[in-house]
C-alpha cells in the first residue's frame, strides 16, 4: 500500500477533511464490488445420482395419523385420512373448525391419492455402486460431490338446554355429517356422550377452549346404509373446505387421556415454499448418511429408531421435517409425483383444471412439506400453529448404501481403495449407531467384517516409504 | 445484600464502556450458540455479508449525512440481529435486509430521532416481500432458562438501559397471557410454553429496548409497551399472523413522537446512558440533543 493509500484510508475512517471525490470513489468501489460478488453467487442445481430401493412407510408407527393441508391466500383444505379398523358402527370423528361449513365445503377423498402423497414424499434408502478404482480419473469422493335418537322436537329442546346448536347437518359420502356451536364446555360434552361419540375424561377443559376461541365443532359418524350402498369396505378420508386466516392444527383433543404419545404425519402443499410450526421447533432430520449394507432389509426397523432418537435428542419437542420438495420432480422417486388431478382432489385449487392449454407439469407451482410429529399434552401442550416460508429449498430424508467395488484388478489405487474401504465400514457402523442408537458391536458384527475381502495389510512404516 | 453489592460492583466495574459492546457480546453467543447446537441454516457468507452490508450503509449514511464520526456499534447490533433472525436462500436479500436497517436510521426520521427500530423494520420488509422468513420457534425450548440468564446478565451489565422498557413489556404480555389462559380456562403449561420462546426473550432484551426508538419519559415508556403488549397478542389471537411482537412494535413505533409530545423526558446518548428523567437545562446542557447543531447529531 502506498503512503497516499495509506492516508486514504486512515482519512476514510476518521471522516474528517478530504477530497470529495475521493469520497465518491471509496462508496462506489465496495458497492461495485459488493455488486459483483452478488452476480458471482450461483447456486447449482445437485442431482442425486443414485438408485432408490426402499421406503419407510408411516404405517411403520402405531396410532399414527396423517393429514393433507392445502392451503393459500387463507384457503385451506384439510384432508384426514381415515384407517379405523374396528367396526364402522363405533367411527367417530370431532374435529374444531374455524367456521360452520356449507354442505359443499365437505367431501370424501380418495385414499389412494393420500396413499400416493404418503408414498411420494417418504424417506428413502438409495444405493450406489463404487467404480473400479483403475478406470477413474477422479477421485472417488467426485460422484459423491455431484449429488449434490328421540323425536325431533325432544331433541331440539335437549339440544337447547345442554346450550348445543346443530348448526348444520349433511350426508356427504357414507358420512353423517355435523356441524356443532356451543355456549359451554360442559353441555357440548353431555351432548357427545348422549349421541355416541366417545368423548375421553377431561376434555371438557379442552372444549371449552376452543368454545371460547369461537370455534364450531364438525362430528362425523358413519351412515351405516349410505356405506352399504356405496359397496365401500374402507372408509374413505374426509375433507373439509374453509376460509380463515388461522393455519392451525388442533391436536389438544387427541392428547387428552392418550395412552401414551401419539403419531401424526403431516402433508402441507402449498403455493410459495416450505411450512414450519411457529411454536415449536421445527428440526430437519439427519439426511444423505451412509450406512451400512444389510440395513437394506431393516430399512423399517431403521428409520423408526432413528426417528425416536431424534425424538430424544429434541427432548420430545420437535417436529420433524421428512421432506420439502417442489411436486414437478423427485431424484430419487420414492413414488412418482402426484398428478394435477390428484393434487386438485387434495385441495390445490390453484392449479388450472386438466387439459388448459400452454401448462405443463412445471406450471404447476405447488410446494410439498411433510412434516412427522410425536406428541403428548406433556411436551405438546399446545395446538400446532404453521406459517409458510418462501424457502423452496429441497430437502429429503434420504439415506444411502454403497456397494464397493469388488473386481479383482490390480493397481495402485485398487490397492489404496481396498485399504481406505475399512475405515468406511468402521464410519458407516458409527454412523448407525448414533443414529439408532442400536449397540455398535452388533453393528459390527452384522457388517460381518471379518468376511470382508482383504489385502495385505501395510504396517505403517510401508506406507511410509511406499518403494 | 451481598447480591446487591455484587451487582453494584459489576456495573461500577463496567460503566466505562459503551452499552452496545455488551450487546453485541450476548447476540454474537446467542448466535454462536444457535450456529453450533441448533444448527441454525445461517452462512458464514450471509453473516459476513450483513455485518459487511450494514457497516458500508453506516458508513456511507454517516459520510451523506456529515456526521462527525464513523460509529459502527449500532450497525454491528442491527447485524447480529438480523443474523438471529433472519432466513433466506438467496445472499443478495441478506444483504438488502442489512442496507434497509441502516438506511432506514438516515431517512425515517421524526425530530432528530429514527423511529423504527431497525432490524424489526428490515425484518418485516423482507418476510412481507417474500424474500424471507422468521422462525420463531427455532431456539425450541431446550436451553430456555440459560437463554433468560444470559439476557438478564446482559441486563445487568448495561447498567440497566432501559430495563424498565424490558421488564414492563414482559410484565404487561405476561399478565396478558395468564389472563387470556384463565379466561378461556386453559391449563397454566400453556401461556408457559407461549413465554418458553428465546425469540420472545431476545425480542424483549434486545430489539423493543433500542432507547433510540422508544419514548424519552418513563411514563411514556410504560404506555408504549403496554401498546406493543396488547397489540402483539391481537396479532397472534385476533388476526392469527405469526410474529406477533415484531408487528407490535412496528406498528407501535410511530405513536412514539407522540407520546414524546405529551411526556417529554431527555433524549438519550450512547455516550451518556440514561433513564430518560428531564436533566435541568443549566446542569449538562451540552447532552440535551434539542440543543445539538446538526453538525453534532448522532444517528445510532
Amino acid at each position: 500500500m502506498s503512503r497516499q493509500d495509506y492516508e486514504a484510508c486512515e482519512n476514510g475512517w476518521a471522516g474528517s477533511r478530504q477530497d470529495p471525490h475521493m469520497l465518491n470513489i471509496r462508496l462506489y468501489v465496495p458497492a461495485v464490488l459488493f455488486l459483483v460478488t452478488l452476480l458471482l453467487w450461483n447456486g447449482n442445481a445437485s442431482a442425486f445420482c443414485g438408485f432408490y430401493v426402499a421406503k419407510a412407510d408411516s404405517k411403520l408407527f402405531n396410532k399414527a395419523s396423517e393429514v393433507a393441508i392445502a392451503r393459500a391466500e387463507d384457503k385451506t383444505v384439510i384432508t384426514m385420512a381415515n384407517d379405523f379398523k374396528g367396526d364402522v358402527k363405533e367411527f367417530a370423528l370431532v374435529v374444531p373448525v374455524p367456521t360452520v361449513l356449507e354442505k359443499a365445503q365437505i367431501h370424501v377423498g380418495d385414499a389412494a391419492v393420500l396413499k400416493h402423497l404418503a408414498d411420494y414424499s417418504a424417506p428413502r434408502l438409495v444405493e450406489y455402486f463404487d467404480a473400479n478404482p483403475c478406470r477413474l480419473l477422479y477421485p472417488e469422493s467426485r460422484s459423491m460431490d455431484m449429488m449434490g335418537k328421540a323425536s325431533p322436537s325432544l331433541q331440539r329442546e335437549r339440544e337447547k338446554a345442554l346450550g348445543v346448536t346443530v348448526e348444520a347437518q349433511y350426508t356427504v359420502g357414507e358420512y353423517d355429517i355435523l356441524i356443532l356451536s356451543a355456549h359451554e364446555s360442559a353441555g357440548l360434552e353431555t351432548w357427545l356422550t348422549e349421541n355416541g361419540y366417545r368423548i375421553p375424561k377431561g376434555a371438557s377443559s379442552v372444549l371449552h377452549s376452543y368454545i371460547k376461541q369461537n370455534l364450531k365443532f364438525f362430528v362425523a359418524k358413519v351412515n351405516l346404509g349410505e356405506q352399504a350402498k356405496l359397496g365401500l369396505t374402507h372408509l374413505r378420508p374426509l375433507q373439509i373446505a374453509f376460509e380463515s386466516p388461522r393455519f392451525m392444527l388442533p391436536i389438544r383433543l387427541g392428547t387428552v387421556n392418550a395412552d401414551g404419545p401419539q403419531e401424526l404425519f403431516v402433508y402441507f402443499l402449498t403455493r410459495q415454499g416450505r411450512v414450519e410450526t411457529t411454536n415449536y421447533r421445527t428440526v430437519r432430520l439427519p439426511e444423505a448418511q451412509e450406512i451400512p449394507l444389510y440395513v437394506k432389509d431393516r430399512f423399517g426397523d431403521f428409520y423408526r429408531d432413528l426417528f425416536g432418537q431424534q425424538v430424544k435428542r429434541e427432548q420430545h419437542r420437535g417436529v420433524f421435517l421428512e421432506y420439502a420438495w417442489d411436486m414437478t420432480w423427485c431424484d430419487p422417486c420414492a413414488a412418482d409425483p402426484l398428478s394435477g388431478e390428484e393434487l386438485r382432489s387434495l385441495g390445490v385449487f390453484w392449479l388450472e383444471p386438466h387439459g388448459r392449454p400452454g401448462r405443463g407439469p412445471q406450471a404447476q407451482n405447488v410446494f410439498l412439506t411433510r412434516l412427522h410429529v410425536r406428541y403428548d399434552e406433556a411436551h405438546f401442550p399446545e395446538d400446532l400453529l404453521f406459517q409458510e416460508t418462501s424457502d423452496r429449498a429441497n430437502f429429503q430424508a434420504r439415506y444411502i448404501l454403497r456397494h464397493p467395488w469388488t473386481g479383482q484388478d490390480d493397481c495402485t489405487a485398487a490397492a489404496a481403495y481396498r485399504e481406505q474401504l475399512y475405515g468406511r465400514y468402521e464410519q458407516q457402523a458409527q454412523t448407525l449407531a448414533t443414529l439408532t442408537g442400536w449397540n455398535i458391536s452388533e453393528i459390527r458384527k452384522a457388517m460381518n467384517f471379518g468376511a470382508r475381502p482383504t489385502t495385505d495389510e501395510k504396517k505403517w512404516y510401508q506406507r511410509l516409504w511406499t518403494n | 445484600m451481598c447480591f446487591n453489592r455484587l451487582v453494584e460492583h459489576i456495573s461500577c466495574r463496567f460503566r466505562s464502556f459503551d452499552p452496545r459492546l455488551y450487546q453485541i457480546a450476548s447476540l454474537s453467543t446467542l448466535l454462536a450458540y444457535g450456529l453450533l447446537w441448533l444448527h441454525f441454516d445461517v452462512s458464514i457468507l450471509q453473516i459476513t455479508l450483513t455485518f459487511g452490508t450494514a457497516l458500508v450503509t453506516q458508513y456511507a449514511g454517516t459520510r451523506l449525512y456529515k456526521l462527525p464520526a464513523f460509529d459502527p456499534l449500532s450497525a454491528l447490533v442491527s447485524a447480529v440481529g438480523l443474523c438471529i433472525f433472519l432466513r433466506t436462500n438467496s445472499m443478495a436479500v441478506a444483504a438488502l435486509a442489512a442496507g434497509i436497517a441502516i438506511a432506514s436510521k438516515f431517512t425515517i426520521r421524526w425530530q432528530k430521532k429514527h423511529i423504527f427500530n431497525p432490524t424489526n423494520l428490515a425484518l418485516l420488509v423482507v418476510v412481507t416481500g417474500g424474500l424471507g422468513w422468521i422462525s420463531p420457534g427455532q431456539w425450541g425450548q431446550a436451553a430456555w432458562f440459560g437463554f433468560l440468564i444470559a439476557c438478564l446478565g446482559s441486563l445487568v451489565v448495561t447498567r440497566a438501559v432501559r430495563a424498565d422498557v424490558t421488564l414492563s413489556f414482559l410484565g404487561f404480555y405476561v399478565v396478558l397471557l395468564i389472563t387470556r389462559a384463565l379466561w378461556l380456562g386453559d391449563p397454566l403449561t400453556i401461556p408457559l410454553h407461549q413465554l418458553e420462546s428465546g425469540t420472545l426473550l431476545i425480542f424483549s432484551f434486545f430489539m423493543i429496548t433500542d432507547p433510540k426508538t422508544t419514548p424519552d419519559s418513563r411514563l411514556g415508556r410504560l404506555i408504549f409497551t403496554l401498546l406493543v403488549a396488547l397489540a402483539a397478542l391481537g396479532v397472534q389471537f385476533v388476526l392469527f399472523r405469526p410474529h406477533g411482537p415484531l408487528w407490535a412494535l412496528l406498528i407501535c413505533s410511530p405513536l412514539v413522537p407522540l407520546i414524546d409530545r405529551c411526556f417529554p423526558g431527555s433524549r438519550y446518548d450512547w455516550a451518556r446512558p440514561s433513564k430518560g428523567e428531564l436533566t435541568p437545562p443549566l446542569s449538562a446542557p451540552v447532552f440535551v440533543p434539542l440543543s445539538i447543531s446538526s453538525q453534532q447529531r448522532r444517528i445510532s
